[in-house]
């Protein structure tokens, strides 16, 4: 099992949508809301999942085909 | 020795021991190292700093690991030079630049990763990593082969030829990584997070921020013990931006040059510039971009450093600037031929935002004004070598030279 904390943006037109409830229903990954500022044009959630790595994988690639930018807490690791 | 305490979260102010940390668990605020301030205003003086080699480690008691036992490769105390020539083109008589391309490995990137590799040994690490765009992992892959330590660095594999093999050489595990930004920057974190390695701008993060602060420290030296007014500071991850400043501060509290009250500006990429699109929009929060930029090291879409770069740039009444890539390369051919210096792309952001603030407005030409070049142009050879002009081509004798030369100065021959 791993655990993985992860800084979803969500885009205007997934505000109404229960993406995170969606994937604890069809991922088995656990998932821990940490931080979260949204409002009604814009969003983001840092969020623990906890999982087999290849099942978190699948969940964060299911949520970046939502429309979901997922990015690592820290921001950029790449450096110059 | 060192005078650092401990670590502490630059959000909530929890407190964390000098341990491989660098996000607080409760509110993901990043962590800093905390010195024993009383302690180090008592240990240093101008003469002793002055007395020491010509190295970053001259600066020990601000550094948090021992020096004694530091992996020194000459990182530091590099040139800062009267740019007269590029200054009466700009309009700014007072103008310096700090040239890091004279470090080891012709990065400022050494500075970090001195700090870096030296405190990661101290906790006991065998192997230094880093996923890097260039700079860092020649720096990285430079350390671990002095420090006999084995380095794994991850690279982007559509790199400029001349920042591969300046990781190459040193022999490290060069990994080169297919996909997209995004891909690549992700799995370089999940790596980070479970491998027992030294990521350096990970892991180890506190401690290797802490080595950009000797830039503030040198130029203050330099300049005969004071700050300057305005420095101009490319933005990446923005730390450095942040830490220039925070040198500064910590020579004023040590007692060795007066408050400063110096302007930070930033030079970003327009292909990649989160701080500067924000700080245009007047936000203190910055939209994550995909970089699309010749200045690949400036090419960090989602800045660790973002917000903090954002805050100073309004606490210190700086600017930020965004300039084009064909601005970049004229950047890097006006230091060129103005100084002599041959800067990567990044030093052409930050001379082609320097010229922008300056005919703006945003620099007044009385300020003494300092511009931080970080690196050196053969790692972008790639960038500026079809804009360069043509060798006069001629066959072996006096005639066939004066035809040429003659020639281009309109003489006849």
């Amino acid at each position: 099992m791993a655990v993985q904390r992860l800084r979803f943006t969500f885009p205007t037109d997934l505000i109404k949508e229960p993406v995170i409830y969606l994937i604890g229903q069809q991922f088995e990954v656990i998932t821990n809301i940490r931080m979260a500022d949204v409002d009604e044009s814009t969003g983001w959630v840092i969020l623990e999942l906890e999982g087999e790595t290849d099942e978190i994988a699948r969940s964060v690639a299911w949520a970046e085909s939502r429309g979901v930018r997922v990015d690592p807490i820290t921001g950029d690791v790449i450096e110059g | 020795m060192t005078y650092a305490q401990n670590l502490r979260c630059r959000e909530c102010s929890r407190d964390y021991p000098l341990a491989a940390l660098h996000v607080c668990d409760f509110c993901f605020g990043p962590l800093e190292v905390l010195y024993d301030d009383d302690g180090i205003k008592a240990s240093v003086s101008r003469k002793t700093i002055a007395s020491r080699p010509a190295n970053l480690w001259r600066y020990r008691e601000f550094l948090p690991c021992d020096a004694d036992a530091a992996i020194n490769i000459g990182a530091g105390f590099t040139p800062l030079i009267h740019a007269k020539n590029l200054g009466k083109a700009l309009g700014l008589p007072n103008l310096y630049i700090k040239n890091d391309t004279a470090n080891p490995t012709w990065s400022f990137k050494d500075r970090v990763v001195a700090i870096a590799s030296s405190r990661a040994r101290e906790l006991g690490y065998e192997k230094l990593a880093c996923a890097s765009t260039g700079n860092l992992a020649n720096s990285v892959s430079a350390h671990a082969a002095a420090a006999g330590m084995e380095a794994v660095v991850v690279i982007p594999n559509d790199l400029e030829a001349g920042k591969v093999l300046g990781s190459s050489i040193y022999s490290p595990t060069l990994v080169k990584v297919a996909g997209n930004y995004d891909a690549v920057n992700r799995l370089c974190a999940e790596l980070a997070g479970t491998r027992n390695w030294a990521f350096v701008n990970v892991n180890v993060r506190p401690y290797y921020a802490e080595g950009s602060k000797t830039l503030g420290y040198e130029v203050a030296e330099q300049l005969g013990w004071r700050a300057p007014d305005h420095c101009v500071v490319p933005i990446a991850s923005g730390s450095l931006f942040v830490k220039i400043l925070k040198g500064l501060n910590e020579f004023a509290k040590a007692g060795l040059i007066d408050e400063p009250h110096t302007r930070m500006s930033g030079a970003q990429a327009t292909g990649c510039s989160p701080v500067a699109t924000a700080w245009a929009e007047g936000s203190m929060n910055f939209r994550p971009q995909r970089p699309d930029t010749i200045a690949k090291s400036l090419a960090i879409g989602n800045p660790a450093d973002g917000y903090y770069s954002l805050v100073q740039l309004k606490e210190t009444n700086g600017a930020c600037a965004s300039v084009s890539d064909d601005e970049i390369v004229a950047g890097m051919k006006l230091l060129a031929e103005t100084e002599g210096i041959f800067a990567e792309t990044a030093g052409g952001v930050t001379i082609a935002s320097v010229k922008q603030l300056a005919a703006a407005g945003r620099i007044d030409p009385d300020e003494l004004v300092v511009a931080f070049i970080t690196g050196a142009g053969f790692k972008t050879a790639e960038a500026v070598a079809d804009s360069l002009g043509p060798a006069l081509e001629i066959d072996a004798t006096v005639e066939s030279f004066e035809a040429a030369y003659g020639d281009r100065e309109g003489v006849p021959a």
